[in-house]
């Protein structure tokens, strides 16, 4: 049977490859940082919590001191990359084409047909699985097809990685607080204090405050990703979830996209609304989040009352 | 009733704020929330690891970065610039609205770089709205083009931020499953992802319907 171990030996084996070539371009920083991305990835499920709890502690040391830098790994130039974009064609978009389509009609051919007999994989970890095996088939497609250098993909890879930087292991970092406000119980005492505060039993009220909790989060922070464990904890787990038995996957999924729209109208999301004001030379810092609160604000309702009706009335 | 853990939430919100290391501000957190519900430090080092160990699945989802770096080596963003450039001639708000649309479809399917500010907007989608809208219109005081270069850049945005979601295999899902699997709630990504659908829409229609009224306005104001 395929694990999500498999999974995991072959993502460190990827940040292994990184590693390496961070290293051999001199930028030690960054050969650490995924070096131990690697380490966490090949030997997490074989060390005690306490080792794994020095990884998580050595990746933020090396990160707070800002070791992490941009990459610039020898690729193609823009005419070259002009030229095989117009003799290769829209086939081009084909490569990564494969990777959803692998996943998607994998799943559904799983549990909708008797290959879902045989077992192959580990119980509803399927998809992330398929996600994996379409990667590597679009990676042998693409290499077969394009006939790269054989290092290309991987410093491709790389040039990319560097860019996200220390942001690529935020979302887990944020999941693992989530984990640790549960075990805290930060949930419980939210929990009963938003009961004082709001009408008991008022679903649609709770709905209102958790959608606004993440959008107000979310401005405040810059983030939606840090708001989500912050706000699950506070409403939508103890009274949305546990007390007014809505449907988990709505209330995490549209709570996010509720985030969203915050995303959209914060200067502190900088990387969206204030850095393009720049590049477009705009005299208005906040000219695009103005463009924005039109859209932002009707889409938060329709976000609510997709929870509401998804979560509760279509659900019980 | 214990209130202190509560002094967890507070640090993450501050240190966002202040624009500390995110990562930092987030092992901060979690450290003094554990501490403060009456762990001691070693456990709250263990239940970190173990946490961030459990969550490992999340990051996973970077492998796809050398399929989409080997394909940007053969000109995958000089491409997508292709596709948009076609719509040379349309008006403004067709231009902007199927840029809205080809941005929410591609990151829906994983390809959400192939857009973002600097490698489409600034070099081509804001310029060709721009010319489009003095095609339209006749020539634009600066207070108007500076809106119309705004909608090109909130236009990706929307795209972007209301389509990611449906694919699967990305951050936002797999944290949302991350975080739910922590409070005894499993679900599969695909389960969460289906959720992202109804509100893709409503942003197509919300700003789509945006884009071609400014459009109209656009063209009574320069009258």
């Amino acid at each position: 049977m395929i694990t999500y171990e498999w999974l995991y030996i072959l993502a460190g084996i990827f940040f292994v490859g990184w590693s390496l070539l961070s290293l051999r371009d001199r930028r030690f920083g960054n050969a650490g940082f995924w070096g131990l991305l690697a380490l966490s990835f090949l030997v997490g499920s074989h060390v005690s919590d306490f080792v794994n709890g020095l990884i998580v502690l050595a990746l933020v040391a090396v990160a707070g001191m800002g070791g992490l830098k941009r990459s610039d790994p020898a690729t193609t130039a823009p005419a070259e990359r002009q030229n095989f974009s117009k003799l290769l064609g829209n086939k081009l978009f084909l490569p990564a084409l494969v990777v959803p389509l692998t996943a998607v009609i994998g799943t559904l051919a799983y549990n909708y047909t008797p290959f879902g007999e045989t077992g192959l994989f580990e119980e509803r970890r399927e998809t992330l699985l398929l996600f994996a095996i379409g990667v590597l088939f679009a990676l042998a497609a693409g290499i077969a097809w394009l006939r790269p250098p054989a290092l290309a993909p991987m410093e491709e890879g790389r040039r990319l990685l560097d860019s996200i930087g220390w942001a690529a292991i935020l979302p887990q970092m944020l999941a693992a607080l989530g984990a640790v406000f549960a075990l805290a119980g930060v949930g419980d005492v939210i929990g009963s204090l938003a009961g004082t505060i709001i009408p008991d039993g008022n679903v649609f009220v709770a709905v209102v405050v958790f959608a606004l909790g993440m959008a107000v989060f979310t401005m405040i922070m810059g983030n939606a990703f840090a708001a989500f464990p912050v706000m699950a904890a506070a409403i939508g787990i103890p009274l949305l979830i546990v007390e007014y038995g809505g449907n988990p996957a709505t209330i995490g999924a549209v709570g996010m996209l509720a985030g969203f729209c915050g995303t959209l109208l914060t200067p502190m999301a900088a990387n969206f609304n204030i850095v393009p004001a720049a590049l477009l030379e705009l005299k208005d810092q906040n000219g695009v989040i103005r463009q924005q609160v039109g859209t932002a604000i009707p889409l938060w309702v329709c976000n609510v009352v997709i929870i509401y009706v998804g979560a509760f009335l279509l659900w019980n | 009733m214990n209130y202190w853990p509560l002094l967890g939430i507070a640090i993450v919100v501050i240190g966002f704020a202040l624009r500390f290391n995110p990562l930092l501000v987030v092992v901060g957190a979690a450290v003094a929330t554990g501490v403060l519900a009456g762990l001691d430090l070693v456990s709250v080092v263990e239940a970190l690891g173990s946490a961030f160990n459990d969550n490992r699945y999340i990051s996973v989802t970077w492998i796809i970065l050398p399929v989409i770096g080997l394909l940007e080596r053969y000109g995958l963003q000089e491409r997508a610039r292709a596709v948009i450039e076609n719509l040379r001639g349309a008006t403004m708000g067709k231009l902007l609205v199927f840029y809205l649309g080809f941005r929410q479809i591609t990151a829906a399917i994983g390809m959400k770089d192939i857009g973002g500010h600097p490698q489409a907007v600034r070099p081509l989608v804001a310029p060709m709205a721009e010319a489009a809208a003095v095609k339209t219109h006749g020539d634009l005081p600066e207070e108007e083009r500076e809106k119309v270069k705004a909608m090109s850049a909130a236009t990706d945005n929307v795209g972007l931020f209301f389509g990611e979601d449906i694919f699967f295999a990305i951050a936002s899902i797999l944290l949302i499953q991350g975080v739910l699997e922590g409070y005894g709630y499993k679900l599969t990504p695909l389960e969460l992802a289906v959720w992202a659908i109804p509100t893709a829409i409503c942003a197509f229609l919300i700003h789509g319907g945006r884009i071609l009224a400014f459009d109209k306005r656009l063209g009574r104001t320069a009258k």
